[in-house]
């Protein structure tokens, strides 16, 4: 049976949260009454990413993009477009000076490469159909039966791909690494404790495409010989837990999860473990403590946990949006991967692109874009017409990128040449009007109230900076104050025992790097 | 193994051992405040931090694996500089009272910072913790002085298994919390003040020793700690305080140290905190003299009749009422008179006496010397007939002798650890870390028990059998591995005799019946059987290379009270030796078949022969030669010496009713709480004609003595004790006796010569200057004693059998080949409890310790801390049960049994299962063994069934009503 005409109802928690599924009820109930029900497929998606206009309705084949839709606009779309085939062009979104844009048009779009994201908006995330009909499955169906766990490495191997969580080591050797290990028990973990302010990435992949890291998770287990996998998410994305729960069970029912997978004879599955709201339980260490039930504290590396993890086992922690590539890369293979992005990093990164922006959103952009590329065309320059100041990136744990380094291409190794870091993906555009000195104060008090407490140099470093930042912020602050904000930093950048505690001090050194001139007036100089 | 360079010195280190392991291997101080040897790496205060050749940066070396060809920097500019700010950081969060804190002199952050020439902060003073909290008697928590480094947080869980505390909130404002910042008593905190030892800081401190002297000011008097049977070396710290009577010393506090060979730094709460029974204002100062004797004797001129009330019900002060106080002549020739006098009049089977398992080696053998030689009597025991009187009669049996086949340090590396009818980790604690050290390595832990004791909580399976059933168990799980052919057959062959009849006799045993009677499941029977058999690991594998070449595993058998105090004692004895010896699982490292002896020094009590059928030694009195040899040693004719077996400690009682017994001296026991059917004892103790007691406290059993002797604490006296694993180690004398009080050893010997004098055996020796010279005679006539002196003593230690001065001793027994030569199986049947519940006493009884006291009470609970915790008896009764009977926790239930009632406060929980309860026999006001049956002996051990019998609870409450 075939629709004539679709209609997506964006479902991500932000256009939930302006009604969105008041929109979606009321556009089912007007297919109903109208009696269209056997040509209209009303679906609700996941995260379309242009956050900025939502809520968010796209009608195809005709690509119509209605903006800022309310629960009352519903009965327009269903009785003028959905009945009639007239556009609702009060809806329609408009590229600035033009006329009603479809989406294949919209610029938000064009230079946007949507490998993760590609159920993200298409498919109704709680139908393991509609997943499977876009190719769902058919990388687990190779990896099962057409490959070995080493032909699986090396198709990984061959994509380039790196891990998206923010350290950016290569997935086909953590694979590897866990592969070689010995022992009778091995475990996959999805590390979906996204906690930067301002990111979404993983939430979207969750809510919008949950049977993605299902998947991968499966053919992870079977690479490296592991049964069981967890995903940790934190508490605060109940639609996403709630999505994936609902995931998860329709796997098992279709023997895509579960015992003997597809007949194939290997099992493998999946349990959900909820974060209670540690932003440090996002490193790797200290998630796989709490998911053993204990705090979440990092542990020292090495040992890593491919080698020695949850409950001392051999363990592969992979975050979502690494996880969200693996199937693709089974399925178009390695190589085709490899052609999408830069020498060093291969592949897109999604990116959350919120600050001082026209377009703020999600964003899936091949590896090597340039900067100005992201703000200036996908995002559409700053709003109010104001000037470009810095953007950050890597979140609290990044550093702030100036005007002079906008037309850099973008991977894992220029950022960190920058001062900056790839992180998971957070990226908060800055205007003229903001003090990199509040700035850098507010991600340090983040990390401050976010430290673990364990290791000295981040749980007292951080508080002195922070402190040190907060005289700067009044006034009062001496070259003296700075030298020591740099000692101090240097000092956590070196010796902390996390990546939190090693990266926290960022915002603030690469503030005073790129403006010194806030810190530090004339007299204080 | 791994070789390394630190800082140039070449350096050898096992696989797996950290570069800081390898550091101080080489004798390099890398400063560090989290690590500590005994925990798990942490990390977090970056302290240890190191240079690698050809890596870059600084590495935290505790966390980093020693690998080879390293070439590690320990000390260079850049490291300085990272310590000297990481000190800066912490003594911004810290104060620096140094001049007046308790903790100068050995506190690690002052240590370092003095290293490091830090005296301040460049960072600006920014204290986060405030709390102070004092809320227990043991020790405080201050949380100014704390840095954080998380060894009480990894002590707590790591080595003694409670969990009471964790880190809460985050960064700055991190602090180390209970469960809900709820009080430590009402947490899971076991009072063991391991955290104390091991914090750095000032954050937690002995309350005990705040404001009595600075740390260099303070002495220090290794010695052995005076409770249980592990025998924890512990180091006194003392003072000199300067009263009316002169200077003596006081213990300020109680430390483990780290070269103690069987407890590491580590103690249990009565080791750390209950040391100050030895200075409570009613210790026995002056022999006493009972009025009714005192005036016959005209000591007094006021009449004085033996009051009715039981000293159960009295308070010691008026207890003190019925007594006059003489000097130590009066009172030594009232007792040898007395004694001497029944044994003219009567014969000398007509004396008894018990000795003490809380005495020294040398107090007891002196004991059995005046009894045996002086009176001529073998009518000596002690309450090891109480305890592991089965285990000394059925492993003799199957092994050739009766005690723990190997050392408590090898626990650790077991792979299988079998624990049956011990509450370890409350009655033998710090067996119960090492045990949970094992499994946390991940040995596998099978535990048979009808209760869910705590050291079930890390257990792999729980056996859960009914009270009494556990034979089935073991003899089902013999079944499985002789069907499933697990048997170790070569060490069945070659290594022991009377297999084939005991095999047979397993026909009979079925895997369905055993689960039948034990209410535990066919596969968890089955399982127990596989792991105990194979010694197999959670994970599988054994660890060790070479045991995984012998393709079985290491299993040892823990074991106490609850396998040994039953009517069937010596039979399940034999039972536990059979299944070892199945499965080989003896004669090698970290397996046997070990006994946990619960007292101090019961081992050496039982050594030195304070047992009624043998001399030191467990050399048999009824054999001539031996008689004859020890005749010759004691030089006294060998026909003074008596050749019949003496009686034991419940025929004893039996015995005085009777009229056979005229005369009784006890040392150190208190059978009015410790023995079985306490109304009868109290009726044997009144009834005997003359009953001295020599103790440290007017116990219960002194207060119906006519002559009664105040002795010493084991703080106040040189002495060896002999714990569980056979280690003889050397009690120091730490502080001066109180008042008139003699070591036991001294006062018995000259008890013995007067009485041998006076009986013309005027031969006999008594003359020793010191313990140490006791010793020289004990290696004399116990040959396993042979090599032992207290030269040797001191330190370490020594293991017997040590038959010379140039043995080393031996930790393992039976390598290569059994003492009594081949292993002997025995064919057991099983056999139910002497006493089952019926219609009109439904419940079963069981009896045994609790963590915080200490058999009856006359020293833990004299301890402020111990008596703090726990000041009550109770009973543990099932939530179900509770339920029925319409009690709820703490409030007061009534047992009674055909022999007697007691009434005390119900701890409702899951411990025991319906229809069981449980009373820990501490407690006087609540004494268990008014319930317990003197009936239904072991008839080879003659150990009274105190683990079962039939009781009716009710609720006072719904009766009166």
């Amino acid at each position: 049976m075939a629709f004539t005409s679709y209609c997506l109802v964006c479902g991500g928690i932000g256009c939930e949260a302006s009604s969105a599924d008041t929109i979606y009820q009321r556009i089912c109930d007007g297919v109903d009454a109208a009696g269209i029900l056997d040509d209209v497929q009303v679906v609700k998606t996941g995260c379309f990413g242009f956050c900025e206009q939502g809520p968010i309705v796209k009608v195809l084949p005709d690509e119509s993009f209605y903006v800022q839709v309310s629960p009352d606009d519903a009965e327009s779309i269903v009785t003028e477009h959905l009945v009639k085939g007239r556009a609702v062009d009060r809806l329609q979104y408009r590229e600035k000076g033009s006329e009603a844009t479809p989406s294949k048009a919209i610029s938000f779009y064009q230079k946007q490469v949507r490998i993760v994201l590609r159920n993200c908006g298409f498919i109704d995330p709680e139908d393991i159909e509609e997943y499977i009909a876009r190719s769902g499955y058919v990388g687990l169906e190779k990896a099962l039966f057409a490959m070995t766990p080493d032909d699986i490495i090396s198709e990984l191997k061959a994509s380039g791909l790196r891990g998206r969580g923010g350290g950016g080591f290569s997935t086909a050797k953590k694979w590897l690494f866990s592969k070689q290990a010995s022992a009778h028990q091995k475990y996959i973990v999805c590390n979906a404790d996204e906690g930067d302010p301002g990111a979404y990435m993983d939430r979207s992949v969750l809510e919008g495409d949950p049977y993605s890291i299902l998947e991968a998770m499966v053919i992870a287990g079977y690479t490296v010989g592991a049964d069981k996998g967890f995903v940790y998410v934190r508490a605060e994305y109940p639609l996403a837990i709630r999505r994936l729960q609902h995931a998860i069970g329709q796997a098992v029912d279709r023997g895509l999860l579960g015992e003997n997978i597809l007949g194939s004879g290997f099992s493998f599955s999946v349990e959900i473990r909820l974060g209670a709201g540690a932003f440090v339980c996002g490193e790797e260490t200290a998630l796989l403590m709490s998911v053993e039930g204990k705090r979440g504290m990092p542990v020292q590396r090495p040992p890593y946990p491919a080698v020695k993890g949850l409950w001392g086992k051999p363990t592969v922690i992979n975050n979502v949006e690494t996880l969200a590539n693996i199937p693709v890369i089974l399925t178009k293979g390695g190589k085709w991967f490899s052609k999408i992005g830069s020498e060093t990093s291969r592949g897109t990164k999604v990116f959350a692109l919120t600050g001082k922006i026209n377009n703020s959103g999600l964003i899936e952009v091949p590896m090597g874009i340039t900067l100005r590329d992201i703000i200036f065309n996908i995002g559409g320059g700053i709003p109010n017409g104001k000037a470009f100041k810095a953007v950050q990136t890597g979140g609290p744990s990044g550093g702030m990128i100036t005007a002079e380094h906008l037309d850099t291409p973008i991977d894992y190794e220029t950022l960190t040449e920058l001062g900056s870091m790839m992180g998971s993906g957070g990226m908060i555009v800055m205007d003229e009007d903001d003090s990199m000195v509040d700035v850098a104060k507010f991600y340090l008090g983040f990390t401050v109230d976010e430290s673990c407490g364990k290791c000295v140099p981040c749980r007292i470093g951080g508080r002195k900076i922070w402190k040190l930042l907060d005289t700067f912020a009044a006034g009062n602050g001496t070259l003296e104050d700075l030298e020591q904000i740099e000692r101090i930093g240097a000092w956590m950048k070196t010796s902390s025992l996390c990546g939190l505690g090693k990266t926290a001090p960022n915002p603030a050194l690469s503030s005073i790097q790129h403006f010194r001139s806030e810190y530090l007036t004339e007299e204080t100089v | 193994m791994i070789n390394l360079r630190i800082d140039g010195i070449p350096v050898e280190v096992a696989p797996g051992a950290t570069v800081l392991d390898a550091a101080l291997a080489a004798g390099v101080d890398v400063p560090r405040l989290c690590a500590h040897e005994d925990l798990s790496p942490s990390g977090g205060c970056r302290m240890c931090m190191v240079e690698v050749d050809g890596t870059s940066g600084l590495q935290p070396s505790c966390t980093l694996e020693a690998r080879d060809g390293m070439d590690v920097a320990t000390e260079t500019d850049p490291i300085v500089a990272h310590r000297k700010i990481t000190l800066d950081g912490f003594v911004s969060d810290h104060p620096l009272d140094c001049v007046t804190c308790e903790k100068a002199g050995a506190c690690e952050l002052q240590k370092y910072c003095y290293r490091y020439d830090i005296s301040g902060t460049t960072m600006g003073f920014d204290l986060q913790r405030t709390m102070v909290q004092d809320d227990n008697p043991a020790f405080l928590r201050d949380h100014k002085y704390c840095i954080l480094c998380g060894r009480c947080v990894r002590v707590c869980e790591e080595i003694v298994g409670a969990k009471a505390i964790q880190f809460a909130d985050r960064g700055s404002s991190t602090y180390v919390a209970t469960t809900f910042d709820r009080p430590l008593e009402e947490s899971t905190c076991v009072f063991c003040g391991s955290c104390v030892e091991v914090c750095p800081t000032a954050a937690l401190l002995p309350k005990s020793s705040i404001g009595k002297g600075r740390e260099w000011e303070l002495g220090r008097q290794r010695s052995v700690c005076s409770y249980c049977g592990v025998g924890c070396r512990l180091e006194y710290r003392t003072r000199t305080v300067t009263g009316l009577n002169g200077p003596r010393t006081e213990i300020v506090r109680a430390e483990g140290f780290p070269e103690a060979p069987v407890n590491g730094s580590f103690l249990c709460s009565k080791g750390r905190y209950g040391w100050d029974y030895a200075a409570h204002p009613n210790r026995l100062t002056k022999p006493l003299i009972r009025k009714d004797l005192a005036y016959e004797m005209g000591l007094t001129d006021e009449p004085w009749d033996v009051p009715d009330q039981s000293p159960l019900k009295a308070k010691p002060a008026v207890a003190r009422e019925g007594f006059v106080e003489t000097d130590w002549e009066t009172a030594l020739s009232v007792v040898a008179d007395r004694l001497a006098r029944a044994a003219e009049t009567y014969g000398p089977g007509a004396v008894a006496g018990l000795a003490s398992a809380r005495c020294s080696n040398e107090d007891n053998y002196v004991f059995q010397k005046m009894m045996r030689g002086a009176v001529g009597t073998n009518n000596v025991d002690h309450c090891a007939r109480l305890c592991h009187a089965s285990t000394v009669a059925g492993l003799a049996r199957a092994f050739g002798s009766g005690a723990m086949t190997n050392s408590i340090r090898e626990i650790r590396h077991a792979d299988c650890i079998f624990i049956t009818g011990s509450n370890t980790s409350e009655a033998h604690p710090v067996i119960g870390y090492e045990v949970m050290r094992a499994v946390r390595d991940g040995a596998s832990l099978i535990v048979v028990d009808p209760r869910r004791i705590p050291i079930t909580e890390h257990a792999t399976l729980h056996l859960q059998a009914k009270s009494g059933t556990d034979i089935w168990i073991f003899m089902a799980m013999m079944r499985v591995i002789r069907d499933e052919n697990l048997a170790d057959e070569e060490f069945i062959t070659q290594r022991t005799e009377g297999f084939p009849a005991f095999a047979a006799g397993l026909d009979d045993i079925t895997v369905e019946e055993a689960a039948r009677q034990s209410g535990v499941s066919e596969d968890k029977i089955r399982t127990a059987a596989r792991i105990y058999a194979g010694g197999i690991r959670q994970e599988g594998e054994s660890r060790y290379p070479e045991v995984r070449e012998a393709g079985r595993g290491r299993s040892t058998i823990l074991y106490a009270m609850g396998i040994t105090q039953r009517s069937n004692g010596t039979e399940l004895v034999l039972t536990l030796a059979n299944l070892s010896m199945l499965c080989g699982q003896i004669g090698k490292p970290s397996t046997g078949v070990n006994p946990l002896r619960g007292q101090g020094n019961v081992q050496g009590a039982c050594d030195l022969g304070a047992l009624p059928n043998v001399y030191p030694g467990y050399q048999k009195v009824d054999d001539p030669a031996i008689r004859s040899r020890i005749a010759d040693l004691w030089s006294v004719p060998a026909d003074d010496l008596d050749e019949r077996p003496g009686l034991t400690v419940v025929e004893m009682m039996h015995s005085v009713l009777d009229d056979t017994v005229k005369a009784m001296i006890f040392m150190g026991e208190n059978p009015m709480i410790s023995d079985p059917n306490g109304a009868h004892v109290e009726e044997a103790l009144r009834h005997v004609g003359f009953l001295a007691v020599a103790d440290i406290f007017l116990t219960e059993t002194a207060q119906l003595a006519h002559v009664v002797l105040p002795a010493t604490s084991a703080m106040e006296k040189v002495g060896t004790f002999t714990n569980t694993e056979r280690r003889v180690q050397l009690g120091s004398s730490v502080i001066e006796p109180p008042g008139e009080a003699r070591p036991d050893w001294q006062f018995i010997g000259e008890i013995g010569r007067r009485v041998a004098e006076r009986l013309g055996r005027t031969s006999l020796r008594w003359e020793w200057d010191d313990a140490a010279a006791v010793m020289e005679e004990i290696a004399a006539v116990a040959p396993i004693y042979g090599g032992v002196r207290h030269s040797r003593a001191a330190g370490d230690g020594v293991n017997w059998p040590c038959p010379d001065l140039d043995h080393p001793g031996t930790p393992i027994l039976h390598v290569g080949e059994f003492k009594r030569g081949k292993g002997a199986f025995h064919a057991v049947t099983p056999k139910a409890p002497a006493e089952l519940p019926d219609e009109e006493y439904p419940f079963v009884l069981s009896t045994g310790r609790m963590l915080y006291h200490y058999h009856t009470g006359t020293m833990s609970r004299r301890s402020e801390v111990l008596d703090w915790k726990q000041k009550r008896g109770y009973v543990e009764v099932n939530t179900a049960d509770a339920e029925k009977l319409g009690v709820t926790d703490g409030e007061p239930l009534v047992i009674e049994s055909r022999r007697g009632k007691i009434r005390t406060a119900a701890r409702v929980g899951t411990v025991v299962p319906p229809g069981m309860v449980f009373v820990p026999f501490h407690f006087r006001e609540a004494a268990a063994n008014l319930l317990t049956q003197d009936e239904n002996l072991d008839p080879t051990a003659k150990i009274p069934e105190l683990k079962m019998c039939a009781v009716r609870v009710t609720n006072p409450a719904v009766q009166s009503a």
